[in-house]
């Protein structure tokens, strides 16, 4: 099994260098990349009857956006560099889904980038790379 | 929630002539009328013309409050209903004498269809009550499905449109009229109402449409349809599914909207100092404020302020148990007593109209009410859920029942035993009223965030039947936009409608249609039932031998 190195991104600029750095370390190890991407959804919101009805269009267009906004330019990048690149988007709570997914795929390395930005979002997020350090079996490496 | 429409709508009356007593000098002499009318309601005496309101309560509204606004528009309006509503009202509500007492043959149409489904799925409401758990949990959820509608989410929406201002305000009056026994039966027919429940969600999910854009519709008139076509019968499928649309509109403009507006209406007088509220009186201007709040929700797709409510209303639900319970452990001593009675009085009440019997029947109206098992419009809101197992959402939302009836209703029935009970002081409060003063004995401040809680109850409620009412609505025209909204803007200006016009007849013509949705939605069970038998059976025996995965349990094998 060949070995394989993780990174969590959002979109922020943090995330883009979390990435670039993170496919160094894999074109120097010989890993592959999985870039991966969370939509922060939980299965214990309280939603209205419409928004149940609509919920599967908006999640496959979550996840379409996802993927053409963030991940493709990414994958397209840093595949320019050699290694084997893939980009994955999953919905759920960010740090745990990043977590078990670098559990099921046994990742070696999990990369995160901070968002240096203000206010909630920075609490938000902030929160994220924090609870994947706290929780993580694999090392995580933050990127500022 | 919406069933209790009907009570809310007396409710409503009641806590307006409350207020009015609160407005001490002005109308010292109505105290005298009001304490006759709480003779009346007392002994449960059925005025005729005040049809299912006073049936389901007993309670004779003040009446002449009514009167003095009943002019112009409102008048005509009921000149119009009156004789419609005469015919419909008293098909649906047709009663026969029972030993004794009046039983409503709609009323008995919802039990026998509880009991069938109970015996006929061996007991599902038990069987299946810890695998709902597990569902609803989330312990079989794939997570390669994450993002779509959890079981969770799809039982929460179907309960903000259950749970509601009839599990505040009813209650207290099944206990005047009935009893401490009659609570007795409204928990045993809550459990039973549990396995209609899941009968009825089985099949909304089973039969409903896939839009070609993703999105989902369904519910009885999608498995009425279908399944009856699937055996043979498309002609009689397609009567009682139109039948049932036709039925969710008219139900929904009504106990789903007016009745919630009105209540919320009075609730927010309540809020703001009663008669002497900047609205009060003002009934059109509440309800124009509220017709746009709804409106941007439904016809503006905003969802910040679903959202709000959303989160709000479940918290609301907690705070109002929370609220219950510590009114319970205050008064703990007295439970022992109200629990002994409840089950003391349920077979041999003293002093009850109808004996036995009455209290059973009275028990048993309030669980279906309540609960709405049997009555098809959770089914509508459970059809959302992406499965592929249809009997999953069945045994998710059986819980409703047992949550709205068996867990709220009892836990209120019980303030009420454990505090007002017997108190003659009281006999000229009903409803919220009633109930608002138990925990105002017990804790002064109570009575705010309930009435707050009232308010945001019948709003959810409101946004949970139009949608209800939609799926009635485009079923009959189809699927459009121009249908879709032609239907929220109707639902809007009957907001209005129901704030400031105040019209008997007309919620009573729709409470009859809520409760002739049940006629075709429990006809449809029967024919349908034996194929939601052979997938319970399925689902079952996969869960037995592990071909239905259980993710947390894999998880926690992995670790």
């Amino acid at each position: 099994m060949s070995k394989l190195i993780m990174v969590g991104v959002d979109g922020s600029e943090p995330g883009v260098r979390a990435a670039e750095l993170a496919a160094e370390e894999a074109n120097a190890n010989g890993a592959k990349l999985s870039i991966v991407y969370v939509i922060e959804w939980s299965p214990y919101s309280f939603n209205t009857p419409e928004e149940n009805e609509q919920r599967h269009k908006r999640r496959e267009e979550e996840i379409d956006a996802a993927n053409t906004m963030i991940l493709k330019p990414l994958v397209e990048k840093l595949s320019t560099t050699g290694i084997e690149v893939e980009g994955l988007v999953f919905h759920g709570h960010p740090a745990k889904t990043l977590n078990s997914v670098a559990n099921e795929n046994h990742a070696s390395r999990i990369f995160i980038g901070r968002t240096g930005g203000s206010g909630i979002s920075q609490l938000l997020f902030g929160s994220v790379a924090g609870n994947l350090v706290q929780t993580a079996k694999v090392p995580v490496t933050v990127v500022p | 929630m919406k069933t209790q429409i009907s009570k809310k709508l007396f409710v409503i009356l009641s806590i307006a002539f409350t207020l009015s007593l609160s407005a001490l000098p002005v109308h010292s002499q109505s105290e005298e009328r009001t304490l006759s009318a709480a003779q009346e309601w007392v002994k449960g005496i059925e005025v005729p013309g005040l049809g299912y309101r006073s049936w389901v309560t007993g309670i004779q509204p003040p009446v002449e409050e009514e009167v003095e606004e009943a002019k112009g528009i409102d008048a005509f309006v009921d000149k119009i209903m009156t004789p419609i509503n005469a015919v419909i009202y008293n098909a649906v509500f047709f009663s026969v004498p029972f030993f004794g007492s009046d039983l409503k043959l709609v009323v008995a149409w919802l039990v026998v269809g509880a009991v069938f489904c109970t015996i006929y799925f061996g007991l599902v409401n038990f069987r299946g009550f810890l695998q709902a758990l597990r569902l609803v949990r989330g312990d079989y959820s794939n997570p390669n499905d994450h993002g779509e509608v959890s079981h969770f989410q799809a039982l929460a929406t179907a309960l903000s449109g259950t749970v509601g201002v009839g599990n505040i305000g009813a209650v207290p009056v099944l206990i005047v009229l009935g009893g401490p026994g009659a609570v007795f039966w409204m928990i045993v027919a809550g459990f039973l109402g549990m396995s209609s429940k899941f009968c009825e969600c089985t099949l909304g999910v089973k039969y409903r449409n896939e839009n070609p854009d993703g999105s989902v519709s369904g519910g009885p008139m999608y498995s009425l349809k279908k399944g009856l076509a699937e055996l043979g019968k498309p002609g009689l499928g397609k009567i009682l599914a139109i039948f049932f649309s036709i039925t969710v509109v008219f139900g929904c403009l009504g106990g789903g909207n007016m009745f919630q507006a009105n209540q919320a209406y009075v609730q927010f007088v309540n809020i703001t100092g009663g008669a002497d509220s900047f609205l009060a009186g003002k009934g059109w201007l509440f309800g124009l404020v509220f017709a746009i709040l709804v409106g941007v929700v439904i016809v503006g797709g905003i969802k910040s302020i679903a959202k709000v409510t959303e989160k709000v209303v479940p918290f609301m639900a907690i705070l109002y148990l929370i609220g219950a319970l510590i009114v319970l452990f205050i008064n703990m001593d007295r439970i022992p007593a109200a629990v002994g009675a409840i089950f003391a009085n349920a077979f041999t009440p003293g002093g009850v109209t109808g004996g036995f019997v009455g209290v059973l029947i009275l028990g048993f109206q309030r669980a279906a009410f309540s609960n709405e098992a049997g009555i098809g419009s959770a089914a509508i809101a459970h059809s959302a859920v992406r499965t592929k197992e249809p009997v999953t959402e069945g045994l998710v939302s059986l819980l409703e029942p047992f949550i709205d009836t068996v867990v709220i209703c009892t836990i209120t029935a019980l303030v009420i035993l454990t505090t007002v009970y017997g108190d003659p002081s009281i006999a000229h409060l009903s409803g919220v009223g009633l109930t608002s003063e138990a925990m105002m004995r017990t804790v002064a401040w109570f009575p705010t965030p309930l009435s707050i809680a009232v308010v945001l109850f019948a709003f959810s409620t409101m946004i949970s039947w139009s949608y209800y009412g939609l799926k009635g609505w485009t079923y009959c025209f189809g699927e459009s936009k121009a249908a879709d909204i032609s239907f929220k803007l109707i639902f809007c200006l009957f907001v209005i409608i129901g704030c400031s016009i105040p019209l008997a007849s007309v919620l009573d013509f729709s409470d009859a249609m809520i409760f002739a949705m049940a006629i075709p939605n429990i006809l449809g069970i029967y024919f349908l039932a034996p194929l939601v038998k052979k997938e319970m059976k399925s689902y079952f025996a996969r869960v037995k031998s592990g071909e239905i995965v259980n993710y947390r349990k894999l998880n926690a094998s992995k670790n």
